[in-house]
């Protein structure tokens, strides 16, 4: 081969595979992600059908209801508005009511979020960054300014 | 009295890295041998002070000292000894003085093992390190300080539960000898661009650093997915949690330096492109430590987030990234490029392994901060999921792995691809049989998996060709043969392994992947549950008191065919000094599959729900790592590649040439 055609080859290969790294993420960044919310940002804004959200808020206290097997319903709230989570699975251990938490799922026709994912934070006493700032955004935050325990 | 000896050592060694980092540059410049040679007592000086520094505070832990606010914190008098001793590291300030404990260690390697390294060479590296250790010396001592004091206390606050696991004593440090060790390579590439002098001889003695650094890199992420794995009580192995990402881009970036580095010995190319890497390998180790360390991103890793840190680290991550970067730019001109290679080449093959290993670096960074830049900019909060990151980084290690193979068998210069897929029928055969096999015992439609699981056996079989042809399979009788195969370098050996574990850990991905089975059952104390295969019978609880904690747990008798597999007993517990709840998952292994238990609640009627997982081949995730170490250990004892080795046929014409 030519240096002019190896050249070429090589450019062909780096070419291709940026393209399609560039591609596959381009794709991967509209179905791949979720924006996050809170409850009155869930009720303002229009979401597509089956777009993933990741919901954030407090358990309202009261309202965990267990039902059959694993199913449990819950309220999140924001302190303004409140929206009615209905997960199939083990909670996580630091789930407990009046507790920031942060779910994943999609919202049904029904207004129903139907939740896959629950995460409590790790430590007994920390408030997930996303809550707090919803929060605040909300005007009931109490904290000390900062996210932190 | 202790503890204040501890914070003395820490500043002496800060003022011992000021001197490091000025006086080994001025020799340099100077080309002064004494100023030089003030580099290796340096580096040595600091690390004894870093070290007792770190042995004090250690101390403080050990005897539970609560008048030191961090002890207090982080610890408590009735957890386990060993606890004790890694919750040192446990906490945002003792595990920053890890940190530069480590860098302190290379920089002094340097110094101790670098006899055969030139004397400018040597003393630039040292500077670099020297500045590196002055600005994280000052980083812990003016915002992250482990030797505050307060009035005493008579108990801690705990160690975080998730942290009281032997894992803690063993991936942190892990880690963090990998993550740093590749301080090393990145001073050295700011020392070549310095004195614009790069040859075959500089990669020649980068590659060991770089190889040490990949090992303990590599262990501590392996060690890490599967601490994560029964601890968090989820039965998974990788989140792609941003935190994980951290450590996997400078992996990525790494394993693409070890492998540049050989074509830049072997052939005096590529020179420009593998200072890059090693510049990029520890800018990514140290973006991770700024995002970890800054509160920036939050996960089990954030221990407290204090803006003040975040702007520090913030500031050290910009002035080293882009002060290399810079200096990069001014110099790399300067240095001599290499030229083309044809495609069908052992280096054009290692050209396509750094192509597509950037590349998935490059996608995993984008998804990483994705969403702190969204954020910055819109204000709206998003994150990116596990999802994004198989979509986008599964399809570029298909290729990856699918070449594989003809690499190591290609030669260099020119290669013929024809010859080498001859010598790869083999492998290629073992991959169709395996397919369909896995087609038959599954079908139920699915062809993805059988075929990735395919792909898998083609390269752990494909990675033993180089072997078998290097040995004259079936050209010799087969005494000689495995005579050759004793005899060939411990880096073809270790190449094949390495490259078998690739093949390894991804059999055990596909496989838990897609035949994994999850059973969710609700049991009371007599009841039985089928899952996975086995019987599951729960047969009462059981409560007990530990050091620190309370635990109930649920006793299980695991049957299968009417014979007694296996008693688990997943567990809860309860400490007391956090408020803490946690699940303790119970695991049972069987060959290299595992059979996975975690505990839900309980009802008030008695029963509890258990979360049951069979996880086939799962192990392999682990072991293919594990093969990977070994591999990469055994090339480091071998002798043409041993640190301060290099040639040594020659030294004195090379000490001449660098002099001239």
């Amino acid at each position: 081969m030519t240096r002019r055609s190896t050249r070429l080859v090589w450019i062909g290969v780096i070419g291709c595979v940026l393209a399609a790294a560039v591609g596959l993420s381009m794709f991967a960044l509209r179905s791949g992600i979720a924006y996050a919310m809170d409850p009155s940002d869930l009720k303002e804004k229009s979401i597509g059908p089956g777009q993933r959200v990741r919901l954030v808020g407090l358990v309202k206290e009261g309202t965990v209801v267990r039902g059959d097997g694993l199913k449990v319903v819950f309220e999140i709230t924001d302190s303004v508005e409140t929206i009615s989570v209905e997960f199939n699975n083990i909670l996580p251990d630091l789930f407990r009511e009046k507790q920031g938490i942060i779910t994943e799922g999609v919202l049904r026709d029904d207004g129903v979020f139907a939740a896959d994912t629950v995460l409590a934070k790790h430590d007994e006493n920390y408030m997930p960054k996303e809550v707090a700032d919803s929060l605040k955004k909300r005007g009931v935050w109490q904290g000390d300014g900062t996210a932190e325990q | 009295m202790i503890v204040e000896l501890g914070h003395m050592a820490l500043v002496l060694a800060l003022a011992l890295a000021l001197l490091q980092s000025v006086l080994p540059f001025w020799g340099a410049a100077a080309s002064d041998d004494r100023l030089m040679a003030t580099g290796d007592v340096g580096s040595v000086g600091i690390l004894f002070f870093i070290a007792v520094s770190f042995f004090c505070l250690m101390w403080a832990y050990a005897t539970s000292d609560f008048s030191v606010v961090n002890v207090w914190e982080n610890s408590h008098s009735k957890m386990p000894f060993l606890y004790k001793l890694t919750g040192t590291w446990g906490n945002h300030e003792g595990s920053m003085l890890l940190w530069v404990l480590i860098l302190a260690i290379f920089a002094a390697a340097v110094g101790v093992f670098g006899g055969s390294l030139p004397a400018k060479l040597r003393a630039n590296v040292h500077g670099v390190q020297g500045l590196m250790l002055m600005t994280f010396l000052m980083f812990i001592l003016l915002t992250s300080n482990p030797f505050v004091r307060q009035a005493a206390v008579p108990e801690g606050q705990d160690l975080n539960p998730i942290l009281q696991d032997i894992g803690l004593a063993i991936h942190p440090p892990m880690l963090y000898l990998g993550y740093v060790g590749f301080s090393i390579t990145f001073a050295f590439a700011i020392a070549a661009l310095i004195e614009g002098r790069l040859d075959a001889a500089w990669a020649r003695w980068v590659r060991p650093w770089a190889l040490g650094a990949w090992l303990f890199l590599t262990a501590g992420i392996a060690m890490g997915s599967y601490w994560a794995y029964y601890e968090l009580g989820w039965g998974g192995w990788w989140f792609w949690d941003p935190v994980e990402n951290a450590s996997f881009l400078p992996w990525l970036s790494g394993t693409a330096l070890l492998h540049s580095a050989l074509v830049m010995e072997k052939r005096d190319a590529l020179k420009i492109w593998t200072v890059l890497l090693a510049i990029l390998t520890f800018s990514l180790s140290l973006l991770g430590t700024f995002l970890v360390r800054s509160g920036v991103l939050t996960s089990v890793h954030t221990f407290a987030s204090d803006p003040t840190r975040g702007l520090f680290v913030l500031l050290i991550l910009c002035f080293f990234v882009g002060g290399a970067l810079a200096l990069f730019i001014f110099r790399s001109s300067s240095l001599q490029a290499g030229g083309m290679f044809a495609p069908v080449s052992r280096e054009g093959a290692l050209v396509l392994n750094n192509l597509l290993l950037s590349t998935a670096a490059a996608v995993i960074l984008l998804g990483t901060l994705y969403p702190l830049v969204y954020e910055a900019l819109t204000d709206q909060k998003l994150s990116v999921g596990a999802p994004f990151f198989n979509m986008t980084f599964a399809p570029l290690m298909i290729p990856l792995v699918l070449a594989l193979p003809f690499g190591p068998l290609l030669a260099w210069k020119r290669g013929d691809i024809l010859a080498v897929g001859q010598r790869l029928l083999f492998a290629l055969g073992a991959a169709i049989i395996t397919t369909i096999l896995v087609l038959g015992f599954t079908a139920k439609g699915q062809w993805l998996a059988p075929l990735c699981i395919g792909i898998a056996v083609w390269l752990m079989v494909g990675s033993f060709a180089e072997l078998f042809q290097r040995a004259g399979f079936r050209k010799v009788a087969m005494p000689v043969f495995f005579a050759r195969m004793r005899g060939l370098p411990r880096t073809v050996w270790s190449t094949a392994f390495a490259h078998f574990g690739v093949g390894v850990m991804m059999l055990g991905i596909v496989s838990v992947t897609a035949y994994e089975t999850e059973t969710v059952a609700s049991l009371k104390p007599g009841e039985t549950v089928q899952a996975g295969g086995f019987e599951v019978k729960h047969m009462g609880y059981t409560s007990r008191t530990g050091p620190n904690f309370d635990e109930n747990s649920a006793r299980l008798e695991i049957r299968e065919g009417g014979n007694l597999v296996a008693s688990m007993e997943p567990s809860k517990r309860f400490y007391p000094a956090r408020q803490m709840p946690t699940s303790e998952a119970a695991i049972e292994t069987f060959g290299f599959s595992q059979l996975y238990v975690a505990l839900g609640e309980g009802t008030p009627e008695g029963a509890t729900t258990f979360r049951i997982w069979w996880k086939p081949l799962v192990t392999l995730i682990w072991f293919g790592p594990v093969l990977m170490v070994l591999a990469g250990a055994l090339s480091l004892t071998d002798r043409r590649l041993r640190v301060g080795v290099p040639k040594r046929a020659r030294p004195k014409a090379d000490e001449k040439a660098y002099a001239a």
